[in-house]
């Protein structure tokens, strides 16, 4: 038998093994520092590698290859786009991660046993968050340029399995939290199940399990059609599970809501970009002969989605579930620039994606810093007359809001715009039409926020606004800026875009 | 220095970034912080006006850079007749509504100084919607404007300010997003047709299918008209007029409302002629219903803000019928019409606010022989019922009658029938004056004080506007004419010949 040494191109996979390498630092940190010194060095640890990972990524922007490690890999400028976005959402997020107020003292402890009391009053608190967030990152990295179905599925849960983990760490409430990450996990293996099955489908059509190959498949149109459409359909179940699109969002409430808001903020934004960075690519690039097939049915998912999100969120009462309908109805937004199929439409959505992923991590750092006595309050009615007590906390609230909302001078605007006219370009007019109703619709809810926070008096039992750490500081400020910026004066982004959204196939 | 649009938006940014660095407990230097903004403002758009060549029908004081290129967006400005008329309404009227409602911004939830930084906020988005000459720039200030209007309301208001607000908002969002539609529909065409771009001039000329043309025009069409407000998207006006401050109202009904009026000449009628003239049958019922429908609930109104503000939907029938009459009569007078309508709802909200906060209500009934106790008070507010009710002499007269005059060469029933809304002014103005100011006074009344010298000097120069251009509005209509006659001969419209009746 003949072996043939894999030839692995490191400059491209750099970034990724930077971020594995840091993240096994990670862990033997965890193993070895004392308590005292862990979560500063984790810190540094964590943020110093996604740094170097990033700056890895940006100086490999221009390289464009098919057949990173043996063709399972591909870099193109979409690849570096979106792994930039992963990467400096990641950054900002760890900032939020690192208030270790939020993060249980010991998670392998059951919730109210001595074990764990022991624990917190010891100030044992374990670091396990840092790690954990730099294995999703690798997956979040590997997922959106994996070139085969195997890697693909590897990536995907590479950085499941992390957040799985991660959403069930919250310091508070820690029964509402395991039953979420026990949700998170059950019904992620189902949509995975899906997603292997869908692979396995098209494995069946093509006989390969190379993008590459399948394409060619589907263009030469010789494979079993059938097979094609359940392999597209449940490959699309799997990915739409991950973007929490409708009817495959019901997960994302729950998980939103009982884990820790700062992990809820990193697992909003990032997993969003990964799972939309593999569905572009596979999309644009794998069935895009076969759009025929998936396109109608995808423009009725996205429709649905808008629609549903918008409406439902009108009916919480919860900060963090209200967000995360409107994250389905984001989802919706996004399915339309994968629904466009043109130039115009990748870069509108990888735009959208950065702009939404940025404005999402600030909104749930300012969640953080809603509380009471008992910690975070995430109940709407609480949050009566917030732009009284705290009128900044309020007000940079009001904007990431009206920032989802898409009111103009606004991140949010853009990203609506161009995602829109992309679509419209392509003649999914009724997909538009829904979108901007369902725009209409959300208005209300991030609205009534608004009315809330500054026009309804408070209750007795107000909560208080924490003073920022500096950490929380820096995302809030940091994701605030962006947000303003990229709504007054987007051109450079916009460019810088689309001089890289291009794939190769 | 040369006097551009661009420095007259920035100033009054400039004021309210001033006015953020100020420090909060100082109400009074806040206030004259944006009384002197204001005032700068107005005196360089009146620099503005008297630069502008009148007989020039290109657009003036032309601005362009690019925006975000890759979708072909530029920060393009310009003025013609229309716009430099409303901006200069725009611009007159704020120095007055900070100097009228120097103490309205107490019973606020914010500071004084938030509310200021609001106003002028507003002013300068207002400068920035009439001068836009790029539909992208137009619809950004379009609805940015929405927030600022939204926290003046429910935060500086009075009674149900958040569900006015709120309804506001939602309003104006919805319309919004219909027109973004639209505008995003352009924007495909125009990148179909040799490249995207969102110039209003270049966009004039795409080529559509009438069944496109129609529903683009639509989406504008329903924006604009629940601005405006048109019957029957007009049900969020009364509750926001109810509930702002007198200034807020002012600067909501006076002229944000005309962005909507001014939208449908710009917009609407140059991007869509054919559409236009699909639909102008409709719009002129429509307009004629808002006329009289609005007379008649101001007549009922028992409320003096809500009388006020179902006249201005009377009102904004009347522009919108003189805009669609297409005659360039027609649309002189409804563009003078947007202009005096400002003064005279200004002069209206102003008094009725001093009245109503010097009583402590605002039901009419709550009044009652006013000018005997407070003489200057009463004969403003008489006065400015005679310029809402169009009394020769005064400015509204004069654009009333052109509208009137415009409509019946072409749709003489419509022009009859709206002919009854200047009747019916008659009644709602004139039934609450006589009942707030003659008659016995009421209890409560005797110890009301008249207006302070603050108040005299705010209102005076919107009587004296009112009372010049009702005897002289030449100044006013030669800006006007070339514009409004450039509009009407591009739609392919002559103005009908008048026939001689019953002649022999």
């Amino acid at each position: 038998m003949k072996f043939t040494t894999p030839v692995l191109d490191y400059a491209i996979l750099s970034p990724i093994l930077i971020v594995l390498a840091g993240a096994l630092i990670g862990v033997m940190i965890e193993a070895f520092l004392s308590k005292t010194r862990r979560p500063i060095v984790q810190l540094i640890l964590t943020l110093g590698t996604l740094l170097i990972a990033l700056v890895q990524v940006f100086r490999i922007r221009n390289t464009t290859s098919l057949s990173a490690a043996m063709g399972s890999v591909i870099f193109d400028g979409p690849a570096f786009l979106l792994q930039m976005t992963i990467l400096i959402i990641s950054i900002i997020s760890i900032f939020l991660i690192a208030d270790n107020e939020n993060f249980t003292a010991l998670a392998a402890a059951l919730p109210g046993s001595i074990e764990e009391q022991e624990a917190t009053c010891k100030g044992n608190q374990v670091t396990e968050v840092y790690p954990l967030t730099l294995f999703a990152v690798a997956g979040m990295l590997l997922f959106p340029i994996a070139s085969d179905l195997i890697t693909l599925f590897v990536a995907l849960e590479m950085l499941s399995l992390p957040l799985y983990l991660m959403a069930g760490l919250s310091r508070r409430r820690r029964l509402m939290s395991q039953e979420a990450a026990l949700k998170y996990f059950l019904l992620g293996a189902f949509s995975s199940a899906f997603f292997l099955f869908g692979a396995a489908y098209l494995y069946g059509y093509s006989g390969l399990i190379s993008f590459a190959g399948i394409r060619e498949s589907i263009v030469g149109g010789t494979g079993n059609d059938v097979f094609l459409l359940i392999g597209i359909a449940f490959l699309s179940v799997g990915l739409l599970f991950k973007v929490g699109a409708v009817p495959f969002h019901a997960w994302s409430p729950d998980v939103y809501q009982g884990a820790p808001t700062a992990v809820t903020a990193f697992m909003a934004a990032a997993t969003k970009v990964a799972a939309f960075g593999a569905m572009l690519r596979i999309y644009y690039t794998v069935f895009a002969n076969a759009q025929w097939s998936w396109s109608p049915l995808l423009s009725v998912i996205a429709i649905i989605t808008m629609l549903f999100g918008s409406f439902v969120a009108i009916a919480q009462r919860d900060v963090k579930r209200m967000l995360a309908y409107s994250s389905i109805a984001h989802a919706g937004f996004l399915i339309t620039g994968v629904i466009a199929l043109n130039k115009a439409g990748l870069s509108a959505s990888i735009f959208y994606l950065f702009a939404y992923g940025i404005a999402t991590v600030g909104a749930f750092a300012i969640v953080t810093l809603v509380r009471d006595s008992a910690g975070e309050v995430s109940d709407l009615n609480r949050w009566a007359g917030l732009g009284k007590r705290s009128p900044w906390v309020a007000t940079i609230f009001a904007f990431f809001l009206l920032a989802f909302a898409g009111i103009p001078l606004t991140s949010g605007f853009i990203g609506k715009f161009s995602i829109f006219s992309a679509a419209y370009e392509s003649g999914a007019k009724s997909v538009v039409i829904a979108g901007v109703l369902s725009s209409a619709i959300a208005a209300f809810f991030y609205i009534r926020v608004i009315v809330l926070m500054f026009f309804t008096d408070s209750h007795e039992d107000a909560t208080t606004v924490v003073i920022p750490s500096v950490l929380t500081r820096i995302t809030v400020i940091v994701s605030f800026v962006i947000t303003v910026a990229l709504g007054v004066y987007p051109a450079p982004l916009i460019d810088f875009i689309n001089k890289f959204a291009i794939f190769i196939r | 220095m040369t006097l551009s649009l661009t420095l007259l938006m920035a100033l009054p940014l400039f004021g309210a970034a001033v006015l953020s660095a100020l420090p909060k407990t100082n109400a009074l230097l806040a206030k004259q912080v944006a009384l002197g903004t204001t005032l700068v403002s107005a005196a360089v758009t009146i620099g503005i006006a008297v630069q502008f060549q009148r007989d020039n029908i290109d657009l003036q004081f032309v601005e362009s850079h690019q925006w975000i290129p890759s979708f072909g967006i530029n920060y393009a400005v310009g003025l013609d007749g229309i716009s430099l008329v409303l901006i200069l309404m725009t611009a007159v009227l704020a120095p007055i509504v900070v100097l009228a409602g120097w103490n309205e911004s107490q019973s606020g939830r914010w500071s004084t100084k938030t509310f200021y930084i609001l106003i002028l906020v507003l002013e300068m988005m207002a400068i920035g919607v009439f001068a836009a000459t790029d539909v992208f720039l137009f619809y950004v200030f379009f609805e940015a404007m929405l927030v600022p209007v939204y926290f003046l309301i429910g935060g500086y208001g009075t009674g149900k300010r958040s569900a006015a607000a709120v309804k506001f908002l939602l309003y104006s969002l919805f319309g919004g997003l219909l027109m973004l539609a639209s505008i995003i529909a352009l924007y495909v065409l125009s990148g179909e047709q040799g490249g995207h771009t969102f110039d209003t001039q270049a966009l004039s000329h795409l080529h559509m299918s009438s069944m496109t043309q129609n529903l683009l025009f639509l989406g504008f069409f329903i924006a604009f008209a629940i601005k405006a407000p048109l019957w029957p998207f007009h049900t969020w006006l009364p509750d926001a007029a109810d509930a702002a401050t007198p200034g807020t109202s002012v600067l909501l009904l006076g002229v944000l409302d005309k962005v909507g009026t001014f939208g449908m000449i710009r917009y609407c009628l140059t991007l869509f002629p054919n559409a236009t003239k699909t639909f102008t049958p409709t719009i002129i019922v429509l307009a004629v219903i808002s006329i009289i429908y609005g007379a008649f609930l101001a007549i009922g109104q028992k409320d003096i803000k809500r009388l006020i503000a179902f006249t201005s939907i009377s009102h904004f029938g009347f522009i919108t019928l003189g805009i669609f009459a297409m005659t360039s009569q027609g649309h002189s007078g409804a563009t003078l019409y947007m202009f005096n309508h400002g003064f005279s709802t200004a002069a209206l909200f102003l008094v009725a606010g001093w009245m109503s906060s010097r009583r402590g209500s605002s039901t009419i009934a709550d009044f009652g022989g006013l000018q005997r106790v407070t003489p200057v008070m009463a004969w403003s507010f008489f006065f400015a019922g005679m310029s809402s009710l169009a009394l020769p002499g005064l400015s509204s007269f004069v654009s009333e009658f052109l509208v009137l005059v415009g409509t019946f060469t072409r749709y003489p029933v419509a022009a009859v029938i709206a002919t009854f809304g200047i009747v019916l002014a008659a009644l709602y103005i004139l039934i609450p004056v006589q009942r707030a100011l003659h008659g016995p006074t009421t209890p409560g009344n005797e110890n009301l004080s008249d207006l302070t010298l603050r108040e005299k000097i705010a209102i005076t120069p919107v009587i004296a506007i009112i009372l010049f251009l009702g005897f002289y509005p030449s100044p006013l209509l030669k800006v006007i004419n070339p514009a409004a006659t450039h509009v009407i001969s591009q739609l392919g419209f002559s103005d009908p010949a008048p026939t001689q009746l019953g002649g022999k």
